[in-house]
C-alpha cells in the first residue's frame, strides 16, 4: 500500500477519536435542547466549570483562595489532603446537581415563554458568569488532571497494525476509553429515555409543555434533572478534555465546536450528535491532512463552521434533525 | 417640567418630523455635541483618552452596527470580531497602498469592504434563521481570523505578522502613530461616530428601517405586505458592516496602531460587542452609546477601584470583570430586556407626569 494512504487511514481513525470527544459535548447540547427548547452555549463552560471542580477537589485546593488572600492577606491555598478520584467525581456531580438547580430557579423560572433567541443570550450570560466565577474558585492556572485513565499510545493496535501494513497506527489509550464511555452514555441516555419513568416524562414536556403540565409532570423537576443530566455529560465531556490537554480555558472553546456538529446532526437528535461529531472529526482531520499544508495550516480552526454552514444553507434542520415546520 | 411637550407648538411638516421632537431634548443633544467638539479636546489627556474617550467612541460605532443587525432587523450576528477584524485589514492595506490619500477616505472605504463580507456572510440568512444563523455567523469569525493571521499578502509579510499603522495626519495633525496629540485621535473619531449615529438614526426611522423591524418582527408577515426579505436582510448586513468595518479600522488604526488578529478580534469581541447591544437596549440607537460606555467604563472603575483602591491582584479584577458582565447579561434579559434604553425612557415617561401621576 502507498505510504499516503495509510497515513489517510490512520488520520481518518484519529479523526474518529476526535469526533467522539466533540460528539460528548454535543449531547449536552442536545439533552437540554429536546427538554427545554433552550439552545444552551454554557455548555463547554459547564465542561471546563467541572474538570475545575474535579480537579480543585482532588487536589484539596481551598476554594476562593485567590480571594480570600487578597481580602485578608492571608496565605492559604491547599486544604492538605488528596481526595481519591471516584469521590472527588461524585462530590463534583452533587455540584453539578446544585448548579443546575439554582441555575432553573433564578434564571430560566424566570424567562419562560421567552423568544429562544433571548434564552439563547442568556446562556451566553450564563456561561461568562460561570468561567469568571470558575476561574475565581480555582484559580485560572493551567491544570492537570488525573483520574487514573490509561493515557499513551497503544501497544496492542500498534503491534497488529505493523504486522499488517508495516506501520505501526498511533492511537491514543485514551480516545479508545473515550469511545467506550460515550457509547456507554448514549446508550444509557437512550435507555433511561425510553424506559424509565423520569425519562418518559422528559420526552413529554419536551414534546408539549402544557400537555406534560395538564397530566400532572412537575416542569420544574424536569427541567432540574435535564440540566443536572447535561451537567453529568459536561463532567464526563471535562474528563476527557481535561486529561487530554490539561483543565484551561481553551477547553470552553473547543466545545464551541458542538455547535458545527449540532447543526450537521441535527439540534434533536442523540443520533445525530454522535454521527454529526464523527463526521466532524474526520472531515477536519482530513482536511487539515490533504489541503491543510497547501494553504498553511490550522485549518482545524475553521473547517467545522464552514462546512455546517454549507450545509445548513442545503438542509437546514440537519441530518437527523425534524424538519422545521412553519406556520402562519 | 423640562422634559413636556406642552407649549412646544410645532407650525410646519419639517419640525413635526425632528429626529428630537421635544425641545428640552433637542437642546441637550446640541449641548452635547458643543461639549464633545468645543470643550472636551481642551481638557483630556493621554490617559482618558486611551482608557476612556476613544474605546467608547469606536464601540459605540460598533455597536450601532450591530443593534442595525440585531435589534433592528432581527438577525443575530456572533460574527463581529471577525468583521471588525475586516476592517482594521482593508484600512491597512489602503494605507500602505495609497498613501498619498487621506486616511479618512481609507476608513470609510474600509467601511465598504466590509460591507461586502458582510453580505457575503448574510447571504444563508435568507434560509436559516435565529440561533442557526447565529453559529453560521460563528463561522465567519473563525474563518476571517485564520485567513488574516495566515495569508502573508494581508499582513503585507512582516515578520511578526502584526500590522501596524503608518504615521497619517490629517490637515496637517497627526492621527495615528506614537507622535500624535490627544485631541487628534479623539475628534477624528468623535467625527465618525457622530456622522454614524446620525446616519443610523435616519436609516432606522425611514422606509429601510421600517423594512428591517417589519423582519424582525415576523418575516412571514412582512413579505406579505410587500417586504423583500432578500432586499431587507441584505440591506441590514451591508449597513451593519459598512459601520463594524469604520469601528474596526479606527480600532486598529487610531486606538491601538499595532494589532495581532487572534488577540484583538478574537470571539471574545464578538460577544463584549454584542452584551453592549444587548445591556444598552435592542433597537435603540442611543441604547447603542449607552451599552458602549457602560461596558467600557465597568472594566475601568473596577480596575481603579480593586487594584487601585484595594490592592488586589490584576487577574482576580479581571474574573470578577467576568462574573459582573454574565450577572448583568442575565438580570438584563429578565428585569428589562429593552435594556438602558427602556429605563431611560421609562424614567422619562415618569417625569413627564410626575407629580401628578393620575
Amino acid at each position: 500500500m502507498p505510504d499516503q494512504l495509510i497515513f489517510g487511514m490512520e488520520v481518518v481513525l484519529n479523526g474518529l477519536m476526535a469526533g467522539v470527544l466533540y460528539a460528548l459535548v454535543a449531547l449536552g447540547f442536545v439533552l437540554i435542547y429536546k427538554a427545554s427548547g433552550i439552545f444552551n452555549y454554557a455548555q463547554g463552560v459547564m465542561a471546563l466549570f467541572a474538570a475545575m471542580t474535579l480537579v480543585g477537589m482532588m487536589e484539596g485546593r481551598v476554594p476562593f483562595s485567590h480571594l480570600i488572600n487578597a481580602i485578608f492577606g492571608t496565605e492559604i491555598h491547599h486544604f492538605g489532603w488528596h481526595l481519591p478520584g471516584l469521590a472527588a467525581v461524585l462530590l463534583t456531580m452533587l455540584i453539578m446537581v446544585a448548579l443546575a438547580w439554582i441555575v432553573n430557579q433564578l434564571i430560566f423560572r424566570h424567562l419562560v415563554n421567552q423568544e429562544p433567541i433571548i434564552l439563547f443570550m442568556a446562556t451566553i450570560g450564563l456561561a461568562y458568569f460561570l468561567e469568571g466565577f470558575g476561574d475565581m474558585m480555582w484559580g485560572s492556572d493551567i491544570k492537570k488532571l488525573d483520574v487514573g485513565l490509561p493515557q499513551g499510545i497503544n501497544l496492542m493496535i500498534d503491534e497488529t497494525t505493523f504486522n499488517i501494513f508495516g506501520y505501526g497506527f498511533f492511537i491514543d489509550n485514551l480516545d479508545l476509553v473515550a469511545t467506550g464511555v460515550a457509547a456507554l452514555l448514549v446508550v444509557a441516555l437512550v435507555i433511561f429515555a425510553q424506559y424509565s419513568k423520569q425519562g418518559r416524562a422528559m420526552r413529554a414536556v419536551a414534546d408539549d409543555h402544557q400537555a406534560a403540565l395538564s397530566v400532572g409532570i412537575s416542569l420544574n423537576f424536569i427541567w432540574v434533572m435535564v440540566w443536572s443530566l447535561a451537567g453529568f455529560v459536561a463532567l464526563v465531556a471535562g474528563i476527557m478534555w481535561g486529561t487530554k490537554s490539561g483543565v484551561q480555558f481553551s477547553l470552553s472553546l473547543i466545545a464551541l465546536k458542538a455547535l458545527p456538529v449540532l447543526m450537521l446532526g441535527g439540534f434533536t437528535s442523540i443520533p445525530g450528535a454522535i454521527v454529526g461529531g464523527l463526521i466532524i472529526g474526520v472531515g477536519e482531520k482530513l482536511f487539515e491532512f490533504t489541503v491543510g499544508p497547501l494553504v498553511g495550516g490550522a485549518t482545524e480552526n475553521w473547517f467545522a463552521y464552514v462546512l455546517a454552514l454549507l450545509f445548513l444553507v442545503f438542509r437546514p434542520q440537519g441530518l437527523f434533525g425534524e424538519k422545521i415546520i412553519e406556520r402562519v | 417640567m423640562f422634559c413636556r411637550e406642552a407649549g412646544d407648538f410645532k407650525t410646519s411638516y419639517e419640525q413635526d418630523n425632528q429626529t428630537f421632537p421635544i425641545k428640552f431634548d433637542r437642546y441637550r443633544y446640541y449641548a452635547v455635541l458643543v461639549a464633545a467638539f468645543a470643550v472636551v479636546p481642551f481638557f483630556i489627556n493621554d490617559y482618558w483618552v486611551n482608557a476612556v474617550f476613544l474605546p467608547f467612541l469606536i464601540y459605540s460605532i460598533a455597536a450601532i452596527g450591530l443593534n442595525i443587525l440585531v435589534g433592528y432587523c432581527g438577525q443575530v450576528s456572533l460574527g463581529t470580531g471577525g468583521f471588525m477584524a475586516v476592517g482594521a485589514y482593508a484600512s491597512y492595506k489602503l494605507m500602505t497602498a495609497f498613501p498619498e490619500v487621506s486616511i479618512f477616505f481609507h476608513v470609510i472605504l474600509a467601511g465598504g469592504v466590509t460591507s461586502i463580507v458582510c453580505v457575503l456572510f448574510g447571504l444563508p440568512s435568507l434560509r436559516i434563521k435565529g440561533f442557526y444563523l447565529a453559529v453560521a455567523t460563528l463561522a465567519a469569525q473563525f474563518f476571517l481570523v485564520w485567513l488574516f493571521n495566515r495569508v502573508g499578502w494581508f499582513y503585507n509579510y512582516s515578520a511578526s505578522g502584526q500590522i501596524t499603522a503608518p504615521e497619517r495626519s490629517v490637515f496637517g495633525v497627526a492621527i495615528t502613530g506614537a507622535a500624535n496629540p490627544p485631541w487628534s485621535a479623539y475628534l477624528f473619531c468623535l467625527v465618525f461616530t457622530v456622522a454614524a449615529a446620525i446616519i443610523a438614526r435616519n436609516l432606522t426611522r425611514g422606509t429601510v428601517g421600517r423594512k428591517w423591524m417589519a423582519i424582525r418582527d415576523m418575516d412571514i408577515a412582512a413579505e406579505i405586505i410587500g417586504v423583500n426579505p432578500l432586499k431587507a436582510k441584505l440591506t441590514a448586513f451591508a449597513v451593519s458592516g459598512f459601520f463594524v468595518g469604520i469601528s474596526g479600522a479606527l480600532f486598529f488604526a487610531v486606538y491601538l496602531g499595532a494589532v495581532e488578529v487572534g488577540e484583538a478580534f478574537g470571539i471574545n469581541k464578538s460577544f463584549l460587542v454584542l452584551f453592549m447591544v444587548i445591556i444598552g437596549g435592542l433597537g435603540s440607537i442611543f441604547g447603542s452609546f449607552a451599552g458602549a460606555a457602560f461596558l467600557v467604563l465597568l472594566p475601568v472603575l473596577l480596575k481603579n477601584t480593586l487594584v487601585g483602591g484595594l490592592g488586589w491582584p490584576t487577574d482576580l479584577a479581571a474574573h470578577l470583570e467576568f462574573i459582573i458582565v454574565g450577572a448583568l447579561i442575565i438580570i438584563f434579559l429578565i428585569a428589562e430586556p429593552h435594556g438602558l434604553a427602556q429605563l431611560w425612557r421609562v424614567a422619562k415617561e415618569k417625569l413627564r407626569l410626575w407629580p401628578f401621576p393620575h
